[in-house]
């Protein structure tokens, strides 16, 4: 027996009474191993107007690569974080830069987030990517690759200033660099 | 790894499109390119663990974060999270949120002038149990204005967000009332192209779950993508 899939809706404006309870903006203690990484930007719409009413959540593997399975010895670093927008459209988190990942044909992915994007407005969750900049696995990525050239950079984060840990990812929903979303 | 078992495609007319001019919000936040097409990794075939570490039995009474009960028709609302296969989904995390009788939000940009409840907060949480089952009380959420177009009303809806056994389960979703007027007139409602997943949005009035003397029962079903029947790799 095949049951068809329940249907997306909005997460509508009022999205923080229920998801409150898991916005996560840190997603590593300290005790966590790996480089120690910023990530911060702002959601624009068609106008370039600041989203107050988004939120995004983070998915990623540990500093070796490895995504945790629930089990026990992880438990300190879940991997998971959701972070909504203030009324600048701005969102940050913190968190350590993920290790390299297998990919499709046992190639290897570039460090990546893998980023849910809600909002009001949108029927249903949209799916993007972060990559890092200076990142030579970035050339050889299977996913990055299938993504035409002249819109990668939509994809990937540049550092705030001279080699520090903090670094600046913007969502553009339409226009110019309009961000590169994602059928999974 | 042994194996690796992909989710199976979407099929077109199961979710709204991202561009729907009848929902006013969704011109200028709808992405005018086509989406990418990408294949299923490690990254997307995992995804977080929730436990009842994440919850307390508490956050599935809506009727008891305050210190009385609050005003309105109490519910009992109830169902399973499913796989396409209609294989129940354990420990999917659910999360609820929901206006309050007269149709306000707990939220600083509801500005409707309907009166807010001091014991409804209108957000609860809970995992399935073993057979994919879940259940919540609390109160009928009313209708309430919006600014969509001129004498726009929200039907009663509850919010609901779930995460199932991996990333590309995540679904949220409005779990609407039957024979509520509004839905009709509801862009939001209307977007999901196909009537059959339309009516799959809308709760069953239900005499098994319903308490004498005490709260109405409604079934709402959530079926999350499936797993494709064969390993997409070794």
């Amino acid at each position: 027996m095949t049951l068809p899939v329940t249907g997306s809706q909005t997460v509508g404006p009022f999205f923080r009474i229920g998801m409150a309870p898991l916005f996560r903006e840190d997603l590593a203690s300290e005790g966590v191993a790996g480089e120690r990484i910023t990530i911060h930007g702002r959601v624009l719409d068609g106008d370039g107007k600041a989203i107050p009413d988004a939120t995004i959540e983070i998915w990623q593997a540990d500093a070796h690569g490895k995504h945790t399975d629930g089990k026990e010895e992880n438990v300190n670093f879940t991997g998971f974080g959701r972070v909504p927008t203030d009324e600048r459209g701005e969102f940050r988190f913190t968190t350590i830069k993920p290790g390299v990942v297998r990919g499709p044909g046992s190639s290897a992915q570039a460090p990546h987030l893998v980023v849910t994007l809600f909002m009001r407005g949108l029927l249903r969750h949209l799916w993007a990517r972060i990559y890092f900049e200076d990142e030579p696995g970035n050339e050889h990525d299977a996913i990055l690759q299938l993504v035409p050239a002249e819109r990668r950079h939509t994809l990937i984060a540049k550092r705030d200033g001279a080699g520090g840990a903090a670094f600046e990812w913007n969502i553009h929903m339409q226009g110019e660099n309009e961000t590169v979303f994602f059928e999974v | 790894m042994a194996e690796l078992r992909g989710y199976r495609k979407v099929a077109t007319g199961v979710h709204p499109p991202y561009f729907c001019p009848a929902y006013v919000s969704s011109v200028k936040r709808a992405p005018m390119h086509p989406l990418i097409v990408v294949p299923q990794t490690l990254s997307e075939l995992t995804g977080p663990v929730f436990g009842h570490s994440d919850i307390e039995d508490k956050d599935a009474d809506l009727t008891k974060q305050g210190p009385g009960e609050p005003q309105g028709q109490r519910i009992i609302v109830s169902g399973r999270v499913l796989d396409e296969d209609a294989r129940p989904v354990r420990n999917a995390l659910i999360e609820v949120w929901q206006a309050n009788a007269a149709g306000r939000y707990l939220h600083k940009e509801d500005q409707h002038e309907a009166p807010l409840d001091p014991n409804f907060t209108g957000c609860g949480r809970a995992l399935t149990d073993e057979r994919g089952r879940y259940r919540f009380v609390t109160i009928k959420p009313g209708a309430y204005p919006w600014k969509n177009h001129p004498n726009a009303w929200r039907p009663m809806h509850i919010h609901f967000s779930l995460f199932g056994a991996g990333l590309l389960t995540r679904l949220v979703t409005q779990m609407y009332f039957p024979g509520d007027p509004l839905l009709a007139f509801d862009p939001i409602f209307q977007s999901i192209p196909d009537e059959a997943g339309r009516a799959r949005l809308i709760s069953a009035f239900d005499w098994e779950t319903t308490i004498p003397e005490q709260a109405l029962g409604y079934k709402f079903d959530v079926v999350l993508r499936g797993r494709d029947a064969t390993p997409m790799e070794k």
